[in-house]
């Protein structure tokens, strides 16, 4: 049936090979299943490689008194209680083994006098919890579980792009998609997917994140049946360059502040004593990025509309030392030496807390046989997620869905791949060769960043929200008929026609969360409705496609057993 | 605003030109920034790769006026803006389009080298003076910038035989790490052909991380690859030396 198109067979078929996708193939080949990654990019350039501050995990290696129980309560609090509390249990209790497998296969992270794990101080965390590598923490990891898959064996499929799941009956049964480098059409037949493609960053205009971030995995789960949660939560990282224009958004690392740098404002106040006096610079990222964004917009602001952020004070080797990165990114790009000089700095679009909803034990979504992690998952981040706790998510949660993918796949037998469905598949791509003067995609591009970041933003409104849904809506249409000039050879523009439709289903999904949340919590401030209202501290956003159409529903939170409870117990009630 | 003119190589495999764009130069401004400008504007089938836009990731690697650079971190305003910048693809691997290239080569080399493995029942500490210098090997993004410049793969085509700075430096990570049991040299003098390396250093100066490749990795590997295989009293002093050591597990 399918002899047309060149065909690769998996039992675990995992598309994303940044942490979550590479953890989850590690543990997938170490229970036997034979392993497809696919990726977007070259292998080890996946966003995991651009994380700075490192690995939360409650080794206890700086601070003795810290233990899972105290980072399960950080990691609840700063999500505002929204979050799954089984996965946040979890993730708390797991994370120090996966850090010290990460050591095991070769990582190399920055040590204590005594030769232990160094680990530093971040936003919302009690203690002292991030396994870090100066400011290169995920390059480190990235690399690391690159060589130990690629030793174990696991078939990589660079530079390609999927564009469709396919289906048999209920379950999952592939994947169709195209090669980046000469266009041709790729079929994937797999017991088990695992989606692990990051974020969603990429439809907005001032934002950390690469062109990968297009909300693929969220997109190609929704179109397939998949639920989506908790899509209103986006964070906005509080420091990204602001100046110059080519770097704005560029990720200022929050280990910046984790090492001791001050904010302040143009009048040279320290302004996080008016928004978090207890944290003051280490407080949460949602409540840091309000506070720089309302000092700008109040009028105290840098000249170039963003706050100072300031380690100057610091010896300059231990700046070096510690944030060398950072160091080389303001001295090469903005000609500022941050060991003599404060940086400019202000929020730029950065991770996503929602994304497919998924069984807390086995990342499973809620079609059969299909899993996700890392970003492109829901539930462990609530409603704003802590610094460091992304790493270690992506190493807890990947780990876990390739192994119940690899025992999804034990028990499965091989599906068979849908003739109409993969036809049609390939049709939606060519059209954009067909049609003569459509589209240009770039456009559609700015114009929807534009329209994120202007009204789907840090502070949102009602009739922000209404007329941002009404312009999405708009977009759709457009994107049906670009035209593209070239061939199918490597071709950037064909290739952002495909993307902009996965970045308008995830803009929808936010979009309509943000509007049906008549509260502020966590990341999703309400102009409308500025306080924490507690209904909604019970239920979470869900989407899902029915026929057509994107359908909202709220769903509860599931309940807390009461041992865990009890950890919570002096922090509930606590304001946005 | 000023005007730059870009002269960027367009084609393939099979052959091709440069091709004149002009693009408006803005404050900061980097060669990424410009060719995103024309793929937006005046181009959108032109090949580029490139992620983080930062410098970390290494994947926009490209020869701007002659020079191997990383296109996000070459400044607009360090070029001569009086005549035209060009852009040609990195030209030690194959074109694949405009300025992507064929860099499969470097995961084939990468595939041959055993991983780290810990020796048998070792306590899992390290101290940061041990590990100093393991971590400047471990900075390396794979832009591959030093393969591209290193002649023996660049003007005499060895592929087949030599390996590569890139990979001296990773086998120099894992040779290093002070918890490592393995070697490795019978590799780098057999398979990753280190021996043909002539420490001409221009892997060094191209490298946007700074690592010293060759003074801090591919010295220090051909002093153990020499002291292995060709020093027959110091080879007899580590036989005797390594038959009360514990092997690797």
């Amino acid at each position: 049936m399918n002899e047309k198109y060149e065909t690769h067979e998996h039992d675990v078929l995992i598309i994303g090979a940044g942490g979550a996708g590479l953890r989850a193939a590690i543990e997938a080949l170490a229970q036997g299943a034979s392993v497809g990654v696919i990726c977007k990019s070259l292998l080890g350039k996946a966003h995991t490689v651009m994380a700075e501050g490192g690995i939360a995990a409650a080794m206890a290696n700086v601070d003795q008194a810290d233990n899972w129980q105290v980072h399960f309560r950080d990691t609840m609090r700063g999500g505002k209680f929204l979050n799954n509390w089984r996965m946040a249990q979890i993730h708390a209790q797991e994370s120090s083994e996966r850090v010290r497998e990460l050591e095991q296969w070769g990582a190399l992270f920055d040590r204590t006098e005594d030769g232990r794990i160094l680990q530093r101080a971040f936003g919302g965390h009690t203690f002292k919890r991030l396994c870090h590598v100066g400011d290169r923490t995920g390059l480190e990891m990235i690399r690391t579980l690159q060589d130990r898959g690629v030793q174990m064996g696991f078939d990589v499929y660079m530079e390609c792009t999927v564009t469709r799941l396919l289906k048999d009956g209920d379950r999952v049964a592939g994947a169709f998609g195209y090669w980046r480098e000469n266009g041709r059409f790729v079929l994937f037949k797999a017991k088990s997917i695992v989606v692990a493609t990051g974020g969603i960053g990429k439809a907005w205009s001032i934002t950390s994140n690469s062109w990968e971030y297009t909300g693929d995995g969220m997109a190609l789960a929704y179109d397939a049946g998949a639920d989506l949660m908790d899509m209103e939560f986006v964070q906005f990282h509080p420091t990204g360059m602001v100046w110059p224009p080519g770097v704005q958004g560029i990720l200022v690392t929050e280990a910046v502040r984790g090492e001791g740098g001050i904010l302040r404002n143009r009048l040279g106040e320290r302004f996080m004593e008016k928004y978090d006096p207890k944290r003051m610079e280490l407080s949460t990222r949602d409540v840091v990025a309000r506070a720089i964004y309302t000092e700008v917009r109040e009028g105290r602001g840098t000249e170039h509309g963003g706050a100072f952020l300031d380690i100057s004070h610091k010896p300059a080797e231990y700046v070096k030392r510690k944030l060398p990165s950072m160091y080389h990114q303001f001295l090469e790009l903005a000609d500022v030496d941050i060991t003599k000089e404060p940086m400019e700095v202000g929020p730029t679009c950065h991770y996503v807390m929602g994304g497919v909803r998924v069984e807390a034990d086995t990342a499973q979504s809620s079609l059969p046989g299909l899993f996700a992690a890392g970003e492109a998952a829901a539930g462990l981040h609530g409603a704003n997620r802590l610094g460091g706790n992304s790493l270690s998510d992506l190493l807890v949660f990947g780990r876990r869905a390739g192994l119940a993918a690899a025992q999804h796949a034990k028990t499965t037998s091989t599906p068979a791949l849908d003739g109409r469905e993969i036809e049609d598949a390939e049709r939606e791509l060519l059209t954009p060769f067909e049609r003569k003067d459509g589209e240009n995609p770039y456009n559609l591009h700015s114009d929807l960043q534009e329209v994120m970041q202007a009204q789907v933003g840090i502070f949102r409104t009602e009739e922000d929200l209404q007329s941002a849904l009404t312009k999405i809506g708009q977009f759709k249409q457009p994107s049906e008929q670009f035209s593209i000039t070239g061939s199918r050879m490597f071709n950037p523009g064909w290739h952002l026609c495909r993307d902009l439709k996965s970045m308008l289903t995830v803009s929808e999904a936010v979009t309509r969360s943000a509007i049906a949340r008549r509260e502020s919590r966590g990341a999703h401030s309400r102009i409308d409705y500025p306080k924490l209202d507690p209904e909604w501290g019970n239920k979470n956003n869900v989407i899902s496609r029915r026929a057509d159409r994107m359908e909202l529903r709220q769903e509860p939170i599931p309940s807390i057993p009461e041992d865990l409870q009890a950890l919570l117990a002096e922090e509930k009630g606590t304001g946005a | 605003m000023a005007e730059a003119v870009l002269r960027i190589f367009r084609g393939t495999r099979e052959g091709g030109e440069p091709v004149e764009y002009r693009v408006p130069v803005a404050t900061g401004m980097v060669v990424l920034d410009a060719l995103h400008y024309v793929q937006k504007h005046q181009a959108p089938d032109l090949a580029v790769r490139w992620n983080c836009k930062a410098g970390k990731c290494g994947s926009c690697s490209a020869e701007v006026n002659g020079r191997p650079r990383l296109t996000c971190k070459t400044r607009m305003d360090t070029l001569p803006q009086d005549k035209p910048i060009t852009i040609f693809p990195m030209k030690a691997f194959p074109v694949i389009k405009d300025l992507v290239t064929d860099v499969s080569w470097n995961y084939k080399v990468n595939k041959k080298i055993p991983p780290f493995q810990p020796r048998k029942g070792v306590e899992w500490k390290m101290y940061q003076p041990d590990i100093d210098r393991v971590q400047e090997f471990r900075k390396c993004i794979e832009c591959f910038l030093c393969q591209n410049v290193c002649h023996v793969l660049r003007d005499h085509g060895k592929q087949e035989e030599f390996g590569g700075p890139r990979f001296f430096v990773r086998v120099a990570g894992l040779e290093m790490h002070p918890l490592d049991g393995l070697s490795r040299t019978s590799l780098l003098k057999d398979e990753l052909g280190l021996g043909l390396c002539n420490i001409t250093k221009c892997c060094t100066e191209v490298c946007p991380e700074g690592i010293r490749i060759t003074d801090n990795a591919i010295i220090p590997l051909k002093e153990r690859v020499v002291d292995e295989f060709y020093d027959p009293l110091l080879r007899l002093v580590r036989k005797i030396r390594n038959a009360g050591k514990p092997a690797p597990e």
